[in-house]
């Protein structure tokens, strides 16, 4: 009995394959066809629904894998973005340092070391920053550091490949500065009331709104540790009562030190 | 007897209704549930060699009929399951917890090994990978999920009615 099924299947197959599509086999098949069409449409309806729910929760899940994907997607451009505008933000502070470099207040006989900051301020006890330049790059103890908006600070630890800068802002910092209209001389010092234009003399005149920039003082044994002519600040406040031997100067620093990414160490060409 | 085949009859039309209107929708990686096939198995298992090889050429025919394909290919592979489930469920398998899994599970590696040979035979474009390596592991993982229920189906449907001469242990 099977083996007769057998033959007959392979005859059909063979009969079927060698005929033409107008064929006996062919034709009974599309009758058969025919005959099975409604059972099949009727199948179709009953199964419509569970095909439709089917597909809406396919739908779903190819909607949930779609939202993954593109959160995902979204939080690569997110980090692209930032790592695009931190890259635009560095491009502009490295080319205000080359333009300080190039630019005639850039002082004579230094050259300069360019320098990201790699550690920041602990804030709580100093002022200072860690650079990412040290003793190979010809940085030495003392040297000044500036920005494209001005002056920094000033090394004050120096090893192979960092250094330490204690920033304008800290208390041990103090800076010889004039008055660039007047020549009103005078030290800038962190205090009490922020940053202030200290030892100015009540016959010095002092306006707010004046430019401060580094005196660069030199004697025959000793100068200051900073080139002349470096901008600092701006005066923002000038006062004096009887009781005091000097002026009450306060200003505002040039440099932003909340900011502040990149630094130039200037180096003395002849140390 | 006659009851049997027309129960059988129905059973296989149903199943290749289903198939080809339902179940070839669902598709993993080419491989798809093969409810004519299961259905089949269990019949053979039940029913034994001539019962199988007829619904196997039945269903086939009908099979080929539905979608239009070569006339005969479906009848022989299915005959050919039919009996050989037919002839393990008479000699062996038929009382084993697990024959109807390990006969679905046998039948469609060799179903779909056989469809492959013979539709290359045939001319029609055939992938070997395709075939043996992405759909038949999901198709055998279907037919597998397919095989309790539809057993128990067919079991229900092809139990022998009671006759009232059972048998009874004598005591003592």
């Amino acid at each position: 009995m099977a083996s007769v099924l057998v033959l007959l299947s392979i005859a059909l197959i063979t009969v079927y394959f060698r005929e033409s599509s107008g064929g006996g086999l062919h034709q009974v098949q599309s009758a058969g066809a025919t005959v099975l069409r409604p059972f099949e449409i009727g199948a179709n309806r009953v199964a419509q629904p569970f095909r439709d729910a089917y597909g809406y929760f396919a739908g779903l899940v190819h909607a949930k894998s779609q939202n993954d994907k593109l959160r995902a997607e979204l939080d690569r451009l997110r980090q692209q973005q930032t790592q695009n505008l931190s890259a635009a933000s560095e491009n502009a502070t490295l080319r205000g340092l080359l333009r300080f470099v190039k630019s005639p207040s850039f002082p004579a006989g230094y050259s300069y070391v360019g320098a990201h900051i790699i550690v920041q301020s602990a804030g709580d006890f100093g002022q200072q920053v860690v650079i990412d330049a040290g003793a190979t790059s010809g940085v030495r103890n003392f040297d000044p550091v500036v920005s494209p908006d001005g002056l920094v600070g000033t090394i004050t630890k120096t090893e192979h490949n960092v250094s330490q800068v204690t920033l304008l802002t800290d208390e041990t910092s103090a800076v010889s500065a004039v008055d660039a209209r007047t020549q009103a001389p005078g030290i800038i010092q962190e205090g009490p009331a922020g940053m202030s234009f200290n030892r100015v003399t009540k016959d010095q005149r002092v306006n707010s709104g004046d430019l401060l920039i580094t005196s660069g003082w030199k004697t025959p044994t000793l100068s200051s540790i900073y080139p002349p002519g470096i901008p600092i600040g701006r005066v923002t406040f000038v006062g004096q009562n009887e009781v005091d031997f000097y002026k009450h100067v306060q200003l505002q620093l040039f440099a932003n030190f909340q900011s502040l990414s990149s630094v130039l160490v200037l180096v003395p060409k002849h140390r | 007897m006659t009851l049997d085949v027309a129960k059988g009859a129905a059973l296989v039309f149903v199943a290749v209704i289903v198939q080809v209107t339902l179940l070839s929708d669902i598709n993993v990686s080419h491989g798809a549930p093969n409810l004519v096939l299961v259905v089949l198995v269990s019949v053979a298992l039940l029913r034994g060699t001539i019962y199988g090889a007829a619904a196997g050429f039945a269903a086939g025919l009908v099979v080929d009929t539905a979608t239009l394909q070569t006339l005969g290919v479906s009848s022989l592979l299915l005959t050919l399951a039919g009996y050989w489930i037919g002839r393990y469920g008479e000699t062996t398998g038929r009382d084993r917890t697990h024959a109807p899994f390990l006969s679905v599970g046998v039948v469609t590696v060799l179903y779909s090994l056989g469809a492959l040979i013979l539709h290359y035979m045939l001319g029609d474009p055939a992938s070997a990978q395709r075939v043996l390596i992405e759909a038949l592991p999901f198709a055998l993982l279907f037919n597998l999920a397919l095989t309790l229920p539809v057993y128990a189906l067919c079991r229900r449907i092809f139990m022998p009615p009671p006759s009232g001469l059972e048998e009874v242990r004598l005591l003592g």
